[in-house]
């Protein structure tokens, strides 16, 4: 049970570059006005980057598109949406994921 | 006057501290999951229990982490490894950007907390209740931000440990956590803003951009490139129309 010195300088190293993306803005932007037009491209944001995340993480493996009939989490991700659309809930949404992905696993 | 006092104290009730934290439950889990993973994973590459706990302290990042295993486990060297994390978070200048309008009030230092533990879920909850509000509290924010930081450790911690006896935290689909989220997160976002339609093309942008840039860049900066594109698209179809 040990801390190496190389890994301490990585896990410092990574701790800052994480770190100024994630306060800069905020401390500077907050203090400023923002355009109107920055604004409204502000409010895409959001919807944006969740949707490239997903994007990334349910079609792509190793800068490929995942073959459609091995993508298992894609077709898990079908009855996700309908349970996050019909229930609105975040817990039931993450549950009936995990545990799609459980049973295709098991099963296929 | 009774009825005012009732009415602002359940305006306070609702930014306060402890509210934040009860809007934190419902992505616990999820992230429990990835923590958890995450902390096998560093288990599996040869990280100690400590040097993991540590990563969760001082970094906080699930993606940066997995990929710092990764690394660590190939030899990367020290300045590839942080340079590569670098590249990775750096969405978080958008999530950030798209944050600090509800946060004027704050002095600087109260808007450094509040950032230093900015993720994807914390930003997606506050975004969705920005959507209703108007408004974030700081004390709520906090609440927010401080569960899932001592989730996220607690997680990747007990990851590390158990790691020894659970070879494949896959077979339990808890991969497939976070992916989760992030659809519970985004049909959230597009049920509150009630136009459907713009933000429909935004997120099939998003997509397809990712994709096709994901082919030719790494993972992570085709996540940046279609994010700025959508939102840019976005912005146009609103002036076009």
């Amino acid at each position: 049970m040990e801390i190496r010195w190389d890994i301490l300088a990585i896990i410092i190293g990574a701790s800052l570059v994480t770190f100024l993306p994630r306060v800069l803005p905020l401390v500077v932007l907050s203090r400023m006005q923002i355009p109107d037009l920055a604004m409204r491209w502000l409010s895409y944001i959001p919807i944006a980057v969740m949707a490239a995340l997903l994007g990334n993480e349910l079609l792509m493996t190793d800068g490929k598109m995942t073959p459609l009939r091995d993508n298992i989490e894609l077709f898990a991700a079908l009855p996700t949406f309908l349970v996050a659309i019909f229930t609105r809930s975040l817990l039931g949404t993450i549950v009936v994921g995990v545990v799609t992905v459980m049973l295709l696993r098991f099963l296929l | 006057m009774q009825q005012e006092n009732v009415q602002l104290r359940m305006a306070m009730d609702e930014n306060s501290f402890l509210q934040g934290v009860k809007d934190c439950i419902p992505t616990l889990l999820g992230y429990l999951s990835i923590g958890f993973a995450a902390g096998v994973v560093g288990h599996t590459s040869g990280l100690s229990v400590l040097e993991i706990t540590l990563m969760s302290i001082l970094i906080y990042a699930g993606s940066a982490q997995f990929i710092i295993a990764g690394m660590v486990a190939s030899h990367g060297s020290v300045a590839a490894i942080v340079f590569t994390v670098f590249i990775v978070n750096l969405r978080h200048l958008l999530l950030s950007a798209a944050l600090s309008p509800y946060f004027r009030h704050l002095s600087a230092f109260k808007t450094i907390m509040i950032g230093t533990l900015l993720t994807d879920e914390t930003f997606g909850v506050a975004i969705n209740r920005a959507a209703n509000t108007r408004a974030l509290g700081e004390s709520w924010m906090n609440g927010l931000n401080v569960t899932a930081y001592l989730n996220w450790i607690l997680a990747t911690a007990a990851g590390a440990f158990l790691g020894q006896w659970i070879t494949n935290p896959e077979k339990f689909g808890l991969d497939f956590a976070l992916s989760a989220m992030f659809i519970g997160l985004l049909v959230l976002q597009l049920i509150g803003r009630q136009r459907l339609f713009r933000d429909l093309i935004v997120v099939v942008s998003a997509v397809i951009i990712v994709v096709g840039t994901s082919m030719v860049t790494s993972g992570s900066i085709a996540v940046i490139i279609a994010t700025i594109s959508a939102a840019t698209i976005g912005v146009l179809i609103e002036r076009w129309k």
